[in-house]
């Protein structure tokens, strides 16, 4: 069937409203969500699940957050690394701390108090902008840092610092097989993407986007500043708390403040500037670059040194690997800010047209 | 016309505003009446576009009052003069350009959009309710200015003219008591003139909407305005009926002798 909405008439405006007004995005994006719930999990080995679709799963999550407020928002943030870490260590002590808390609510509580410390440093932005506001993010992630290290509390005093959560079930369902973790970390995915589509189309979304292009007409307009910046750093940092939950009880089990350096903000920065900026897809299309690109290079590298009767050390693969990260983030940021996610919707575009472009 | 001037609904008394040692408004007194379209005419830094940016909670002027409906304004944000029922559009197109014409106009129902994020979260029951309501009276809108066929366009794309339509669609949508229009036909072709004249008629006519325009056509500023107050330099040099400032030989020395 041609890709097109030719015949596809829609009647309402409920109709028009819909996530998908193309049938064909519609069947495409179930087809994806059913294949990851009943085949993944019958194709994959443990090692495609632990080194590839948990990582990705859960980096798409904090992406995701990231999106909401960079991309849709306007909003820049070097501080996700830190929220992760907030959101960790406060589903952990949710968790140890009070009896019978199950790990939904935990998580969930843990993606709260992330929400909670992104509204505190929100604030700067309701005065700074641009660098000025980067350089505020950048702090709370020095202070998260610093904090998970050094006040052994959150740790529930151990020496290192580091903590370990052990036997996830719930409603009696215990998660221990890689793909049972996978499945867990899928559910969660599908259900805030539909969260975040949904705020995005809907008047939240709107004074988010109002704000990043034009500040001074949204309030005009009536929109709060204050209110459409601080409600971004708070869903988005809810977001990425639950994704930092995960990632510290379902994929590591064990973790360190290490965990959420700011190596790890500039990585999700990155992957929604390579994804798209203000694009769903994107985040999920940039997480799976940046997870993926090492472990192809790794494989690919080496490989194709061998045919050429070079020998490719692990050094220069991993030097390749950041050469490849930064000339793309050039060329995003110069040539295409709305990321792979736009060359994709440019290609949608001309296939709708196919095969008369004009 | 069939519409009736109404009581004085905007009355500023003695406005003065400076930047740092540049004086934009010099002591300006002039009143906005229900239902009138009221011209601000002036050369170039006037201080018309400050003028307007006064009365939405902009600028705050270091000297003066503001009294809308009778009742002293107390110093207010943008969003508050929003909140009580002024609305504007801007000499340079300030559209949200990474938005459909469609989402720049709903922009404008943000006040009266009272679900909690919650319900927008889950897409669910009054959230959507709402949402398809609000669609609802933006579709009249976008009917009533005719840009129907480009309503899922990003803004960006658009030429000129039409961008000036949305502008306009976005200020409507707000269902306004006060429209402040800064220079709404400047660069336009005389077609697309005669088009945007016949909206703002019509929406002074049809919802009884009050218009301040800022216009630097004098054949539009005479054909469509009931008053005109004259700027020049930050100060007033004329304030009346068309005709009255037309033939005030002040006018005529500043503005109207100047090239025009
Ligand atoms: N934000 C601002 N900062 C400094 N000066 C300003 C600002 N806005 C306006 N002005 C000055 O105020 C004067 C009036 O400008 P403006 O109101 O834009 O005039 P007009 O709209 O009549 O052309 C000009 O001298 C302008 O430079
Ligand atoms: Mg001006």
């Amino acid at each position: 069937m041609l890709y097109r909405e030719n015949g596809q008439f829609k009647t309402t405006y409920a109709a028009d409203q819909q996530i998908f007004t193309i049938a064909q995005d519609k069947w495409f994006v179930l087809g994806i969500v059913a294949f990851a719930f009943l085949a993944v999990p019958m194709l994959a080995d443990e090692y495609m699940f632990r080194a590839i679709l948990i990582p990705f799963l859960i980096l798409s999550l904090a992406a995701l957050g990231v999106n909401l407020l960079v991309g849709y928002c306007g909003q820049i943030t070097l501080g996700a690394g830190a929220f992760m870490a907030v959101g960790a260590y406060a589903a952990y002590n949710f968790l140890i701390r009070i009896d019978g808390m199950p790990l939904i609510g935990a998580l969930l509580l843990g993606g709260l108090t992330s929400a909670g410390m992104g509204i505190l440093f929100g604030i700067p932005s309701l005065r700074v902008r641009g660098l000025y506001l980067a350089v505020a993010t950048l702090a709370a992630q020095f202070f998260c840092d610093w904090a998970f290290l050094r006040i052994k509390w959150f740790t529930n005093d151990s020496s290192s610092g580091s903590v370990s959560v052990s036997d996830l079930s719930v409603f009696g369902w215990v998660i221990d097989s890689p793909a049972e973790k996978y499945l867990f970390c899928l559910g969660f995915i599908v259900v805030f993407a539909v969260i975040a589509k949904n705020m995005t189309r809907a008047t939240i979304g709107r004074q988010w986007m109002a704000i990043r292009d034009m500040d001074v007409a949204a309030e005009v307009i009536g929109i709060r500043p204050m209110y459409a910046k601080l409600s971004a750093f708070a869903v988005s940092s809810f977001f990425v708390g639950v994704a930092g939950a995960l990632w510290g009880f379902v994929h590591l089990g064990s973790w360190e403040p290490a965990a959420f350096s700011v190596d790890r903000s500039f990585q999700l920065l990155f992957m929604v500037i390579i994804g798209g900026l203000g694009s769903i897809l994107g985040s999920f299309v940039g997480a799976a670059f940046i997870v993926i690109l090492p472990i192809f290079l790794n494989q690919f590298l080496p490989a194709l040194g061998g045919l050429l009767g070079l020998h490719i050390s692990t050094a220069a693969v991993s030097h390749a690997e950041l050469i490849i990260f930064g000339s793309l983030i050039v060329f995003f940021l110069i040539v295409e800010p709305h990321g792979l996610a736009r060359l994709w919707a440019i290609a949608k575009e001309k296939l709708r047209l196919w095969p008369f472009p004009h | 016309m069939s519409r009736k001037i109404g009581d004085v609904i905007l009355d500023l008394q003695n406005i003065s505003l400076r930047f740092g040692g540049v004086k934009a408004l010099t002591d300006i007194s002039f009143d906005i009446r229900e239902h009138e379209v009221r011209a601000i005419i002036g050369p170039n830094g006037a201080g018309k576009s400050s003028m307007l940016n006064v009365i939405n909670g902009v600028y705050h002027p270091q000297e003066g009052k503001i009294f809308y409906r009778g009742a002293e304004r107390k110093k207010m944000e943008p969003h508050m003069a929003a909140s009580t029922g002024i609305a504007r559009t801007f000499q340079n197109i300030a559209l949200f350009k990474g938005m459909s014409v469609l989402d720049n106009i709903m922009t404008g129902r943000t006040l009266k959009m009272k679900s909690n994020m919650l319900l927008q979260a889950m897409w669910f029951g009054p959230a959507q309710k709402e949402e398809l309501a609000h669609r609802r009276k933006v579709e009249e809108i976008i009917d009533f200015l005719e840009i129907q066929h480009i309503r899922k366009t990003p803004v960006g794309r658009l030429p000129y003219g039409l961008q000036k339509r949305v502008d306009l669609g976005r200020a409507l949508a707000m269902e306004p008591q006060i429209l402040l229009l800064d220079e709404p036909m400047a660069g336009m072709n005389v077609e697309e003139k005669q088009d945007m004249c016949r909206f703002i008629l019509d929406v002074n006519d049809q919802f009884g909407t009050t218009i301040v325009l800022i216009e630097h056509d004098m054949g539009v500023v005479m054909d469509i305005s009931d008053r005109v107050v004259v700027l020049d330099y930050g100060k007033k040099i004329g304030d009346g009926l068309p005709d009255e400032v037309r033939s005030s030989p002040e006018v005529i020395k500043a503005y109207l002798g100047a090239g025009h």
